[in-house]
């Protein structure tokens, strides 16, 4: 069976863009041969910098025939139907059409069309021109002369040959033939640019590759990545030193090169003074190499000490890093090598500049001073100088929202009064609030705005601040998703839930909410965040008053009528995010409906939310749970039947203990004993928050009802046996009530 | 002149170079510019259908970047080189590595890289697709094809190469700080270095643009340059009752783009544009220049016939 081999060379495609458009290739070639019925073994896509290549193995030479019978009218029909029928069959006389006949319809006209399937070569023709002009860039471009006119191709960067061949192994493949814009297809390629230009006649996909190898090029993205790990790490492990993997950087660094030649290069140990993650950050965004750290080995000799919270891994950085060039040069990279370390040199210098900037005296402190009051910050110390500079600089945090100024300041008060609620000290949970954006103006988070946080708790601790307020600095943006880390130190987390609930409340004032795929401020992700905080930590927080205060704060006056309803969308927002996590825990979301079910008493406080959830999905697992469950499902049936006649209400009130002792069953009273005794203790135990004993309590019910349903006929004749019947059931879905709404549990 | 000896020698051979394909070898543009693209050669030039290369050194002003002379790296004045070739030829990434090779980098010891970098000027209304150039890590050049200049679709595109020329210099030279390149390749007594040509003026335009540009002067300034490139669009126009669509004060009028383009870097430096007036200022820079495009478009040099 043939191959197709697609190559198409052009001018540098950015990095982030290669896989994608390797795989977008592969998808829309194969999928328009499949459109026309020729079906494939396998294909394979790659990219390199300059190349787009596609391998489709085992096609067809042709299509199949397409026999296709037409009936057409009867034998002397209208003419103009006749004619109808000639059209539409595609053919120029009755001659061609064959007469069928029919039992009902008597003699009937038939057209046969014969269809011969189609050259795969000529398929392919069509199909990958309309596939280039067609082919969904991110961002594209015209070029040349022919950008004077109007509709001239468009491509990430200049197109410059096309290489299609189709053939199989045991012949000599054929250029399918076609033309885009002035290309015309072929079978040449070009090797690395500097080492092998020349141009190469490739046959097909076996040749292609070998033949790109002698000419410097790793035709597979994958396969440059894995030479450059090993290259990497080898090269760190003769050192004595070890790789800070990334995949990202490995993944763009691998879309710069044909041929990775990972190199070696060295900084003055000088700038080690520097926080590692900004030396790693000036030498990974402007330089795109891999940074490199002492060995593991080394650090436990060395007994230094490490954080296990710092994002940087345990040991220190080293003075070296890897950088991955696309050059075997003929010094065997000594000139590389010294031109890189000359551009880490003038970036780390600039980093050391900002560093040494940033824990110094900004000029014009008077000017600040009102700002510092404002805020109650010290200006003798940097970072209070740099909060006093954001305040006093009015940076707008959201037009409606105020200034970040205004919005530190609501902050530092909401953490304040979190604090008692959090176990924190109410005075660092202040001073880590006020501090906690204080990095923005800095030259360092200038300059790497992914730096936030993390260089605030470097200067915190250089200016002597408490461990828990540098910590809460860094930490109060986490958590950053689903996955991230959940601060525990109790300042941290005050700080961090002051931070995402005045956010929430912001937004909400202001009537910018989510809406569909559209969260532009994160506020799903500042509502999860919350949610963590709050249950990771083991947080009572009453919501609602939390939020009717933060509202407060935004401006949004409690008590007019304004708040309530925003308080309670707020809430809701939260219970969607809140059944959201669950799901992806693997938690049935049909339980967060039933603990949050309309008077539950459950829905202010997520802690409780969740260990409810919790202990109700160990209970229905138990075979009390699913009996009682059963149970339930069936007294509601019929006293929702039963109400239909009888009127909503119409069983509620206890049931009368005198009647059943003198009429009823003896199951009847056996359930009536039990729901007097299981009731109470349920409530008392989800009074004291004790969700298992309310279960347990509830379980107790379980051989009652049982007995209750296989001996007593609810609806009996007697009018006031029924209707007593009918009472204890309410009773006993009362009784559930006290732990969830056993009407919402699925199943 | 050796290139690798001395920074004129750089930048005569990068000359010789693009006059030796064809080039129209301009000086520089007589005004404050905060790059080489603001250059009506390249900016007005880019537009209409009339094919156009040209080469050019241009001094260009950024006076945020002032470090009073003691950043070995910035300067708040410095010489960019300026190639545009309209239509894009299709050996232009060739024509740049020979004109590397042509000032000394050799390709077979440096790696030199075509790096993803997406180019865009707010005020000129002006996006390109392209490259950063590095070679051994360093960014060397800017090289872009120019999708649309002054709002406007480039039909055909144009290719334009900026060197940064101080940085290749310290490289062809191996010089750390830019005050120590030799500027004109003299030896002992003879020897002048750019910090002799240069360093007095980083620092006193360092002091200027930071504290001493009178504000009130620079809004001024401004607004009348703002003003004075409509007065100019609006008198660029035919006569009342005349068929006539060219235009005829397009380049006075783009000088006024320019000045107020200038006016704006200098507030700026100064720290008294607001992060919410900084925009309104670039879009207000967009519109002179958007308007000074089309009016080009009605000129001779604008291909109008």
């Amino acid at each position: 069976m043939p191959d197709l081999l697609l190559e198409l060379f052009s001018e540098e495609i950015p990095a982030r863009m290669q896989r994608k458009a390797a795989d977008d290739l592969k998808k829309l070639v194969t999928d328009a041969l499949v459109e026309r019925g020729l079906l494939y073994e396998g294909a394979k896509a790659f990219a390199t910098p300059r190349r787009l290549a596609l391998h489709v193995a085992g096609l067809p030479v042709r299509g199949r025939d397409i026999r296709e019978e037409r009936k057409g009218p009867r034998v002397g029909a209208p003419d103009a139907a006749i004619q109808g029928f000639l059209k539409a069959a595609g053919l120029s006389s009755l001659d061609q059409a064959t007469i069928v006949s029919d039992p009902k319809k008597g003699d009937t006209y038939v057209a046969i069309v014969e269809k011969p399937g189609q050259e795969t070569v000529a398929a392919i023709a069509e199909i990958v021109p309309a596939v280039i002009r067609s082919f969904p860039w991110p961002k594209s471009m015209r070029w040349g002369r022919a950008s004077a006119a109007g509709a001239s191709l468009r491509w990430v960067r200049p197109l410059h040959a096309i290489l299609c061949t189709f053939g199989a192994e045991t012949e000599e493949p054929e250029v399918v033939p076609f033309e885009v814009d002035g290309i015309v297809s072929g079978n040449v390629t070009y090797g690395h640019r500097f080492h092998a230009p020349g141009a190469i006649t490739v046959r097909r996909f076996d040749d292609y590759v070998a033949s790109l190898e002698r000419a410097r090029v790793v035709l597979d993205a994958d396969r440059r990545k894995e030479i450059i790990l090993a290259d990497a790490r080898n090269l760190a492990f003769a050192q004595g030193l070890e790789l800070v993997e990334d995949e990202a950087l490995l993944e763009e660094v691998a879309g710069l090169v044909e041929w990775p030649v990972v190199l070696m290069g060295a900084f003055e140990e000088r700038f080690l003074a520097i926080p590692g993650e900004a030396i790693r950050a000036t030498i990974r965004a402007n330089q795109k190499c891999f940074v490199l750290r002492q060995s593991a080995m080394g650090d436990r000799q060395s007994g230094e000490a490490s954080t296990a919270d710092s994002p940087l891994p345990t040991a220190p950085l080293s003075n070296r890093f890897l950088l991955t060039s696309n050059l075997m040069a003929s010094d065997g990279g000594a000139a590389i090598i010294a031109g890189n370390e000359r551009v880490v040199r003038a970036r780390l210098s600039d980093a050391a500049y900002f560093f040494a900037t940033d824990k110094g005296s900004l000029p014009d402190l008077e000017t600040l001073q009102p700002s510092a009051d404002r805020l109650g910050l010290d200006l003798k110390k940097p970072l209070d100088q740099r909060m006093a500079k954001l305040d006093r600089l009015g940076v707008v945090f959201h037009a409606k929202l105020g200034t970040q100024g205004e919005r530190v300041r609501r902050i530092a008060a909401l953490a304040r009064d979190l604090a008692p609620v959090v176990g924190a000290d109410p005075e660092l949970a202040e001073r880590a609030a006020k501090l906690a954006k204080a990095d923005l103006p800095t030259e360092m988070v200038g300059e790497f705005p992914e730096l936030q946080g993390l260089m605030g708790r470097n200067y915190a601790e250089l200016q002597g601040e408490h461990p828990s307020v540098c910590a809460a600095i860094e930490e109060h943006y986490k958590p950053l998703g689903p996955s991230d880390r959940v601060p525990s130190d109790p300042v941290a987390v005050a700080v961090a839930l002051a931070d995402k609930i005045d956010t929430l409340v912001g937004f909400w004032a202001i009537d910018e909410k989510p809406t569909g795929s559209k969260d532009p401020y994160a506020l799903r992700r500042a509502a999860l965040g919350v949610i963590r905080l709050v249950v990771e930590n083991r947080v009572r927080l009453a919501l609602s008053g939390t939020l009717a205060a933060a509202l407060s704060a935004n401006g949004v006056a409690t008590g007019t009528g304004e708040a309530a309803p925003l308080t309670g969308d707020l809430l809701s927002f939260f219970h969607d995010r809140l059944k959201v996590m669950l799901r992806d825990q693997g938690a049935r979301h049909d339980l967060v409906d039933a603990v949050l079910g309309e008077g539950m008493q459950a829905s202010d406080d997520l802690l409780l939310i969740t260990r409810r959830v919790a202990a109700l999905g160990r209970f229905l697992e138990t075979e009390d749970g699913k009996s009682l469950l059963a149970g339930y499902k069936r007294a509601a049936n019929i006293l929702r039947a039963e109400e239909k006649k009888d009127g909503e209400g119409a069983f509620s009130g206890a049931a009368d203990l005198q009647l059943i002792a003198a009429a009823g069953l003896i199951e009847e009273k056996g359930l009536a004993v039990a729901l007097a005794q299981a009731t109470p203790k349920a409530q008392a135990c989800v009074a004291g928050e004790d969700f298992e004993g309310a279960m347990a309590a509830l379980a107790e019910l379980r051989p009652a009802v049982d007995a209750f349903f296989e001996a007593v006929m609810v609806n009996d004749p007697d009018p006031a046996l029924r209707v007593n019947r009918l009472k204890l059931l309410n009773q006993l879905r009362e009784a559930t009530r006290a732990v969830a709404d056993f009407g919402r549990i699925a199943g | 002149m050796d290139p690798t000896r001395s920074f004129q020698g750089l930048l005569l051979t990068l000359q010789r170079f693009w006059a030796e394909r064809g080039c129209v070898v301009l000086q520089p543009y007589d005004m404050e510019v905060g790059a080489g693209t603001f250059h009506p050669a390249t900016t007005l030039r880019a537009l209409g259908p009339r094919p156009w290369k040209a080469a050019y050194v241009q001094p260009s002003r950024r006076p945020k970047d002032g470090r009073y002379g003691e950043n070995p790296n910035r300067l708040q004045h410095y010489y960019q080189f300026q190639v545009i070739l309209k239509p894009s030829p299709p050996d232009l990434q060739q024509l740049y590595l020979d004109s590397l090779q042509a000032i000394g980098v050799d390709l077979a010891l440096h790696d030199v890289r075509f790096v993803e970098d997406d180019w865009e000027s707010p005020t000129l209304g002006a996006w390109g697709l392209g490259w950063e150039c590095w070679c051994d890590g360093m960014e060397v050049s800017q090289f872009t094809y120019f999708q649309q200049v002054a709002g406007v679709e480039c039909a055909p595109v144009a290719g334009e190469l900026t060197y940064g020329l101080e940085r290749l210099a310290m490289y062809v030279q191996g010089v750390e700080n830019v005050y120590d390149l030799n500027f004109n390749g003299g030896e002992g007594e003879d020897r002048i270095s750019y910090g002799d040509v240069f360093l007095q003026a980083e620092q006193e335009f360092s002091r200027h643009n930071f504290e001493h540009a009178d504000t009130e002067m620079l809004f001024r300034h401004f607004t009348d340059a703002e003003r004075e490139c409509q007065a100019l669009l609006a008198a660029g126009e035919a006569e009342a009752g005349s068929n006539d669509p060219r235009h005829r004060l397009a380049l006075p009028a783009y000088d006024q783009c320019i000045k107020a383009s200038h006016m704006f870097n200098l507030l700026d430096a100064r720290g008294v544009i607001s992060v919410t007036e900084r925009q309104s200022y670039i879009l207000r820079v967009r519109d002179l220049a958007k308007a000074c495009g089309a009016a080009w478009l009605r000129t001779a040099g604008g291909g109008f016939n």
